[in-house]
């Protein structure tokens, strides 16, 4: 287990430096100048003298090779450095969006969790009936329906039911307050976008709950265990659950990644002040520091979450450790 | 720069007199009561926090009410171009040797929010740095200030400024909103220290802010001004999406966005608040504009090019665009409603203007065969912003379909958009010119040629324009300077068909009836001090 566990933390370095190389590139190849952008908002003019001073300063006249060499170096010492747009420490930028991007990441997972799996055992086992229809239902219409949509939807319909029963109408904070300053303030801020992308991340998980655990349920040990008397809901818990888990494990450490950074829309939907939305303001900005600090960290977070995908693979499956 | 030369006598009265801009004025106020936090949305959070070097109104709504300036736009009748009011000052002053020197005395007992006084001394070191930036450092109003020799401080109450020749376009300048004014003391210890620190002596005191979220203030309770503020903080959310910051308005997460939104918006929230909802209109000192390059073919004709204008008809584009952008004013080159501004009767003679915009249509599909581009192709550049860009494109695209010009509309992003047009690397762009302080004789610069206009990305050289430009610049007499500017926008928008104005912009604030005190003007950058601004609630 422990040579399993080495070999995939060697694996991350490759990874992490290819995303390093790949956004780095990128980056450069986008047309337009931060220092630019920076003085005149795009338009307007800029004295020459002036960029010259900024790109000197941000260290944009060095050799692309020296660029990069400073920033890995940089990475791997976890200095990320300041962000060329706001000159502020990139640390205190993406720290306050870190905290609630993973808050709705987490809560989102949950609201997944809970939903995916009791949805997709009941419409595995009860397959076909009227049941199995609503469930296989109720996820499409998750899968087929944006997050940010959904996210429409809820604040117009708070907007328009509050106002009907209350005569003023009321929506989601647009103000972030973290949970341990004001719980009540901060869930009826976080609950309703963790909710509109938790449903859609649910169906995704549901519909592979029921299709690994249908495949699990027609196994020669499932019969087998029919066979010896045991009831069905032993059955389910004990011998097919675990196994069918697999592929929702892989799915749900991916989902939770991808939530990390990959919720633009939705952020701006609630005007969450989470990282998406950094991630678009940066890379708009040719703030390549920021940009390039953005993607290592999101990186990063695939790869932990891969290495611990795999490590709950090793340990639902003892074949896999045994390898 | 070369504007300088340009930048010639003129008294402030010739500037304009006061201009009545067609606004649905405020509601009339009641007695202001104390107490309260604002909550106002903002469309973008500013790169750094010093006005000194920023250009963007991001800065200045969350961020002016942490400063005084020496003088302002008068925040009782925001929409004159000529009624200032000093802030810092005691009284306006009176021009000296020949309109060369300007004295102004500073209020005593002012003091910064950490307590230190505020003398003439921080009053120079704050100018002197706009004006005269040290090396290091950017000041993006340094062309403002041509005009200005020195700045001195002969007393801690007295300022004087030195110009090198009379300038009518001086006062404007001093009332630009960005022209905070910073403590020496900071400057000194670093000059760059207000881009990442607020220090002030406005009527709010900063509190607090978090990146991408929100900038707090405070009621400085030893503002120089008695009585004032009237809210006991604000809090300037960011929000970069429209529908969020309209649904703020709508769900009294915030009580105002300063900037300004769409006529459907205006709508939406009227329907849905009833009057609880407050609509100020004004005439907006933005206008887009669309550039033919005159180095490319067959933009190097001015047949062409004038074909392009006349098939545009802005009488009736007025009308229907009025009703889903904000756009709505037809206009010349100089702001409507201004006294240097063109008539109806005026414009009608322009091609473009014309009221019979069949008459016009077969004009310029006439100069098109003439010209030998009968069925003309070309890509129109435009900025990926929805309003008033993409909308406004798209109708200039159908205007253009009717006299047989086929136009694809390519669209970037702000950066890329005028990286293309400083490279002059486009058939046709839409351009914006936008203004804080209504000055006209200097929002024309845009037009001159491209070695003196510093945003002019038309690829023209036209000295007879520049001429007339300096011309206008050098007169004290109103009806002159009015003459000249007929002249100019002649050449500009006739004779030479260099740029083309579409539709002025039209600002509209919907916010909740229970902010009061506040005034739309015709720019978004002005009147944003908060001190006047107070809640019925």
């Amino acid at each position: 287990m422990y040579q399993y566990i080495l070999k995939r933390l060697l694996l991350m370095v490759p990874t992490l430096l290819g995303a390093a190389l790949l956004v780095f590139l990128l980056l450069r190849l986008v047309p337009g100048d931060v220092c630019v952008l920076r003085m005149t908002g795009g338009a307007g003019y800029v004295d020459p003298k002036a960029i010259t001073l900024c790109r000197a300063e941000l260290g944009l006249d060095r050799s692309y090779a020296v660029q990069f060499l400073t920033f890995i170096w940089d990475f791997v010492r976890f200095d990320f450095g300041k962000s060329m747009w706001t000159g502020r420490p990139i640390l205190e930028e993406v720290g306050l969006r870190f905290e609630l991007s993973l808050q709705i990441a987490i809560m989102a997972t949950l609201t997944a969790i809970i939903l995916a799996i009791p949805l997709g055992t009941i419409s595995a086992v009860k397959q076909n009936t009227w049941i199995d229809y609503v469930v296989r239902g109720f996820s499409i219409a998750g899968i087929a329906m944006p997050s940010f949509w959904l996210g429409v939807l809820i604040i117009l319909g708070l907007l328009i039911t509050s106002k009907a029963l209350f005569g003023s109408p009321w929506m989601p904070p647009i103000k972030y307050v973290p949970i341990w300053v004001d719980p009540l303030y901060n869930l009826s801020m976080t609950i309703f976008p963790a909710l509109a992308t938790g449903y859609r991340y649910s169906a995704v998980a549901t519909r592979m709950t029921r299709s690994a655990l249908l495949e699990v349920l027609r196994e020669d040990y499932v019969r087998t265990a029919r066979a010896k008397g045991l009831v069905q809901k032993l059955i389910i818990r004990r011998h097919a659950l675990g196994n069918a888990l697999l592929p929702v494990v892989t799915i749900i450490g991916i989902e939770f990644a991808f939530l990390m950074g990959g919720l633009v829309v939705t952020e701006q939907v609630f005007n969450l002040n989470g990282l998406g939305r950094l991630f678009v303001a940066s890379v708009t900005n040719h703030d390549y520091t920021m940009t390039q600090a953005l993607v290592m960290l999101v990186a990063t977070i695939f790869v932990v979450t891969n290495f611990v995908v795999d490590i709950i693979y090793a340990w639902l499956d003892p074949r896999i450790r045994y390898k | 720069m070369k504007l300088s030369r340009y930048l010639r006598p003129v008294p402030i009265a010739a500037v304009g007199a006061a201009i009545a801009i067609g606004f649905a004025g405020p509601p009339v106020q009641a007695a202001p009561k104390q107490g309260g936090t604002l909550n106002f949305v903002v469309p973008d959070e500013p790169p750094s926090w010093d006005g000194h070097r920023e250009t963007t109104f991001a800065l200045i709504h969350p961020f002016a009410p942490f400063y005084s300036v020496l003088i302002k736009v008068n925040p009782d009748n925001p929409s004159s171009p000529t009624d200032f009011v000093c802030d810092l000052c005691t009284e306006m002053p009176t021009p000296a040797d020949g309109g060369k020197t300007y004295t102004f005395k500073i209020k005593p007992g002012v003091k910064f929010h950490d307590g230190t006084p505020l003398t003439a001394h921080d009053i120079v070191a704050s100018f002197r740095k706009i004006i005269f930036p040290p090396e290091g450092t950017t000041s993006a109003r340094v062309a403002f200030f041509v005009m200005v020799d020195s700045v001195e401080a002969p007393d801690d109450h007295t300022v004087v400024f030195k110009l090198k020749y009379p300038s009518g376009a001086f006062i404007p300048a001093l009332a630009t909103p960005y022209n905070f004014i910073y403590s020496k003391a900071k400057l000194a210890e670093d000059i760059r220290w207000y881009e990442k620190n607020v220090m002030g002596s406005g009527p709010f005191k900063f509190v607090g802010r978090e990146a991408g979220a929100y900038v707090r203030g405070e009621r400085n309770k030893d503002y120089h001004v008695a009585g004032l503020p009237y809210l006991d903080g604000f809090e300037a959310i960011f929000s970069n999406k429209q529908a969020v910051r309209v649904q703020a308005i709508r769900g009294d997460r915030a009580a105002i966005e300063f900037r300004g939104f769409p006529p459907k918006s205006r709508d939406d929230l009227v329907a849905a608040l009833g009057k609880d909802v407050t609509v100020q209109e004004s005439d907006w000192n933005c206008v887009l504009l669309f550039t033919p390059n005159h180095r490319k073919k067959p933009f190097d004709d001015v047949r062409v090019r004038r074909a392009l204008t006349l098939g545009v008809d802005r009488w009736g584009g007025s009308e229907s665009l009025s009703r889903i952008a904000i756009v709505k004013a037809v206009g010349g080159v100089a702001f409507p409603g201004h006294p240097l501004a063109a008539t109806k009767v005026e414009l009608e003679q322009l091609p473009g203007y014309w009221p019979d915009i069949n008459k016009s249509r077969a004009e310029a599909k006439r100069l098109l065969q003439e010209a030998g581009v009968p069925d003309l192709k070309f890509v129109l550049w435009n900025r990926a912003v929805d309003q008033p860009y993409t909308i406004v494109g798209t109708w200039l695209i159908d205007q253009w379909r009717q006299i047989g010009v086929t136009v694809e509309q390519k669209m970037e992003p702000t950066g890329p958009f005028y990286a293309r047009l400083r490279s002059q690397d486009f058939d046709v762009t839409v351009d914006f010119n936008c203004q804080s302080v209504v000055n006209p004789l200097l929002d024309i610069g845009k037009f001159l040629s491209e070695d003196i206009g510093n945003e002019s990305y038309g690829g023209y050289t036209d000295r007879d324009l520049d001429k007339i430009f300096e011309a206008m610049n050098r007169t004290s007499d109103t009806a002159e300077q009015r003459k000249l500017m007929r002249q100019f926008e002649k050449r500009v928008l006739d004779e030479q068909a260099h740029s083309f104005v579409t539709l002025w912009w039209n600002r509209i604030i919907p916010h909740r009836s229970y902010l009061k005190g506040w005034k739309v003007s015709p720019s978004h950058y002005l009147n944003q001090d908060l001190a006047n601004v107070w809640l019925d609630k």
